[in-house]
């Protein structure tokens, strides 16, 4: 299993412009539920967990990521929505939540167990470790550029 | 000799995505390494009940209190920055 196994075309935003960090978990959580990938909770609970534990990453780059996610219980079926943004938004950094991260690629993870679907867990952290990669993805305009960008950050 | 192999303990939000990636890195890297561990994985919250027979903590998230095992709190295996002076440290820590 591998990112593009799990990506959802309907669930990924690009050049999205957000107000803040709720707006764009809202957004492309309620692209997963409408695809019919995670419960009525699902937009709800991530918010909150956000809220507790944030997920905003620094990356080396001139783009950082957010990573949100939630328990198992809001999914029906794994799967991964994800949004540039045209101007970041603030998430607070997982390590140090008290501390603002500007934000401009996110991940909304749809995962239904824990441990699972580690390849593209790995893969998602060989993206964040990419500056090439972010890059090239931060420019595609349709699915059909992030999916050439991510077959080709495989080989 | 696996009596010798360290346990190490991986700490997230809640443990379904994050600390998977940084406890399979961890482990790969060693294992390239020559030194052999095993890894557990939990939320940051359950840590306080987790730590018996653990040699090490590696979290991405903070963690509340005295835990009484070394802790390393990290975003370098999801990140990759500065994932070479950290797994320096982990060695260190783990005294092997």
């Amino acid at each position: 299993m591998n990112i593009l196994d799990l990506l959802v075309p309907s669930s990924v935003a690009l050049h999205y412009t957000a107000a803040d960090s709720k707006d764009v978990i809202t957004h492309l959580g309620k692209r997963l539920f409408d695809a019919g990938y995670v419960r009525d909770t699902f937009v709800d609970a991530a918010l909150d967990r956000e809220s507790r534990l944030p997920t905003g990453l620094p990356l080396s780059g001139d783009v950082n990521a957010a990573i949100p996610h939630t328990e198992v219980e809001h999914v029906m079926k794994p799967g991964l929505a994800m949004a540039t943004l045209s101007a970041p938004v603030t998430f607070q950094n997982m390590i140090s939540p008290e501390e603002a991260v500007p934000c401009q690629l996110v991940f909304v993870m749809a995962l239904d167990q824990p441990k699972a679907q580690i390849e593209m867990l790995q893969e998602i952290a060989g993206i964040l470790q990419d500056p090439a990669v972010i890059s090239d993805l931060m420019s595609a305009s349709d699915f059909e550029a992030v999916r050439a960008v991510l077959l080709k950050g495989r080989a | 000799m696996t009596a010798m192999r360290k346990t190490i303990l991986v700490a997230c939000g809640t443990a379904v995505a994050t600390s998977t990636v940084v406890a399979k890195s961890i482990e790969e890297i060693l294992r390239d390494r020559g030194i052999d561990v095993v890894t557990r994985q939990c939320k940051a919250s359950e840590v306080a009940n987790m730590t018996s027979g653990v040699d090490l903590i590696v979290t991405t998230t903070p963690l509340q209190g005295n835990l009484g095992v070394p802790v390393i709190q990290t975003l370098a295996f999801l990140t990759g920055m500065g994932k070479e002076a950290v797994i320096e440290q982990i060695i260190q820590a783990l005294k092997v």
